[in-house]
């Protein structure tokens, strides 16, 4: 479990990017906490730097786009999900990332 | 619609195929590529493959579910002519390829140094065996480089070789790389992470020639300036690949000319990718060269083939990227001389920033170092 920030610093439509075994992007979507892997599995880029529009993020670089709620990717270039964790709040409003278990890294990540 | 050709197997060759299945073709559907390689994407080549970060399956673009579109791809053999009459397109190798319809999407070619003898360890990069083959020079002992041209393809590739330790020098024939591409102070931005890292830039003088007898020992410059290399790499720009379409009846200017639709003179056959000219609505034409027109115009010119009129155009605004010495360079609109750049974010003395470039008031581009985020907010503001 690892801290991310207070709920307070995600405003609804703001996102971060916290470190766990790899960068880990946490969005505020209209008061719903999700979080997924931070770098887009098509080329190297931040998805916490993209462009929010309801559950999907856009990467800043090539304009994949992902589902937050699945992982999964809605456009071209990418073709792989990238994996989703589990946001807790506790009752002092800290929003807290529950990271995935490690998975081998695919070939061709970055 | 029976046979497609789509002639060009790289990013907007495969769009277009894609795009084809996707609005419901399901004929025939035949893709030629010269290169003996399944579509690949270019953009690493310069970047994380001539590092060794990226191998050629990292760079391959079809996904698992492409087998489903049901091509039959013919690589390995360059088309060499478009004949309507017979509606088919030729090989090389005399091969015709019967086609009611066809997509050109054959790309664009590096530029040679013109008048430069051919000799060994002289490079231009645009295939992945151009890739390949820099990528062995740069590994044979430890070359010195010289990149003739400082535009984004020899910055990158200059970046790349001042990671792998090598002595580096960029060779610009302008007063400044870039400048007309990013307005003067962006340019100057840049190119200012050349000696940052440890790159010799020399500016304002073209190559006069190059030496050596079988192999390159250098060049020199109009100013009698010499530069020892065991390396050279032209990065000088390239030419639209549509020589093969000469006498076909297409419009040939400095690529297919097409309308905004993508559709050329010939019915039945659109361009896509760099080697489509687009005639805007006020006559004026341009052809972009960036993996971004490429990947989003084979579903507009797919829709306008498949309809047999104009029902779409492509419209969105031109954006490409390119990353230096770490840093990541986006740009997205038109800008020219006389527009008023103004900083949002960050500053360009640290190199780290976005800014909008200005018309009358209006922001008509958006540019940024390594400020992803709010380069993202400043481009979709911006009108196609």
């Amino acid at each position: 479990m690892i801290y991310a920030c207070h709920l307070d610093d995600l405003p609804k439509g703001e996102s971060i990017r916290v470190m766990a075994d790899v960068p880990i992007a946490v969005f505020n979507v209209d008061g719903r906490l999700y979080a997924v892997d931070d770098t887009c599995t098509h080329q190297n880029a931040s998805l916490s730097d993209g462009w929010l529009e309801g559950c999907f993020i856009e990467c800043p670089l090539h304009e994949a786009a992902f589902d937050l709620r699945t992982g999964a990717p809605t456009c071209l270039p990418a073709k792989r999900a990238v994996r989703t964790h589990a946001v807790t709040v506790a009752e002092d409003g800290a929003v807290y990332v529950h990271a995935a278990v490690a998975q081998p890294v695919a070939e061709g990540a970055a | 619609m029976k046979a497609v050709t789509v002639v060009g197997a790289s990013l907007a060759g495969l769009g277009a195929a894609r795009a084809l299945r996707e609005q419901g073709y399901t004929g025939a559907l035949t893709v030629v590529g010269a290169e003996r390689h399944a579509p690949y994407d270019r953009p690493p080549l310069s970047k994380d493959f001539l590092l060794g970060k990226a191998e050629a399956a990292d760079l391959a673009l079809a996904a698992e579910d492409d087998a489903a579109l049901e091509v039959d791809w013919r690589l390995g053999t360059p088309a060499a002519a478009l004949a309507p009459g017979r509606r088919a397109v030729v090989l090389a190798d005399g091969t015709e390829i019967a086609s009611d319809a066809v997509v050109v999407a054959t790309g664009a070619a590096a530029l040679p140094l013109p008048g430069a003898p051919r000799l060994a360890g002289v490079h231009t990069l645009r295939t992945l065996d151009d890739a390949e083959a820099l990528r062995a020079d740069l590994a044979a002992g430890s070359p010195r480089v010289a990149v003739v041209g400082g535009s984004f393809i020899g910055a990158e590739i200059a970046s790349a070789c001042a990671a792998l330790g090598l002595e580096t020098t960029v060779v610009e024939a302008a007063p400044a790389p870039l400048a007309a591409v990013l307005g003067p102070e962006v340019a100057a931005a840049v190119a200012g992470l050349h000696a940052a890292n440890g790159v010799r830039l020399l500016c304002g003088t073209p190559v006069a020639a190059l030496t050596g007898t079988d192999r390159v020992t250098g060049l020199v410059l109009a100013d009698g300036r010499a530069v020892a290399a065991d390396v050279v790499v032209v990065g000088i720009g390239a030419r639209p690949a549509v020589d093969w379409l000469a006498g076909s009846g297409l419009e040939l200017d400095r690529g297919v000319v097409c309308d905004p639709g993508l559709r050329t003179a010939l019915p039945g056959v659109v361009a896509v990718g760099d080697a489509a000219r687009v005639r805007r609505a006020d006559g004026t034409t341009a052809r972009a060269e960036h993996w971004s027109a490429a990947n989003d115009q084979p579903p507009v010119a797919v829709r306008n083939l498949l309809a047999g009129r104009t029902v779409a155009a492509y419209a969105r605004v031109p954006y490409f990227w390119s990353d230096q010495y770490g840093v990541r360079l986006q740009f997205a609109g038109h800008t020219r001389p006389g527009d008023t750049l103004r900083v949002v974010e960050g500053a360009l003395a640290d190199r780290a920033f976005a800014a909008v470039y200005e018309r009358d008031g209006r922001a008509v581009a958006a540019v940024a170092l390594d400020r992803p985020r709010a380069f993202t907010r400043l481009r979709k503001g911006l009108a196609a």
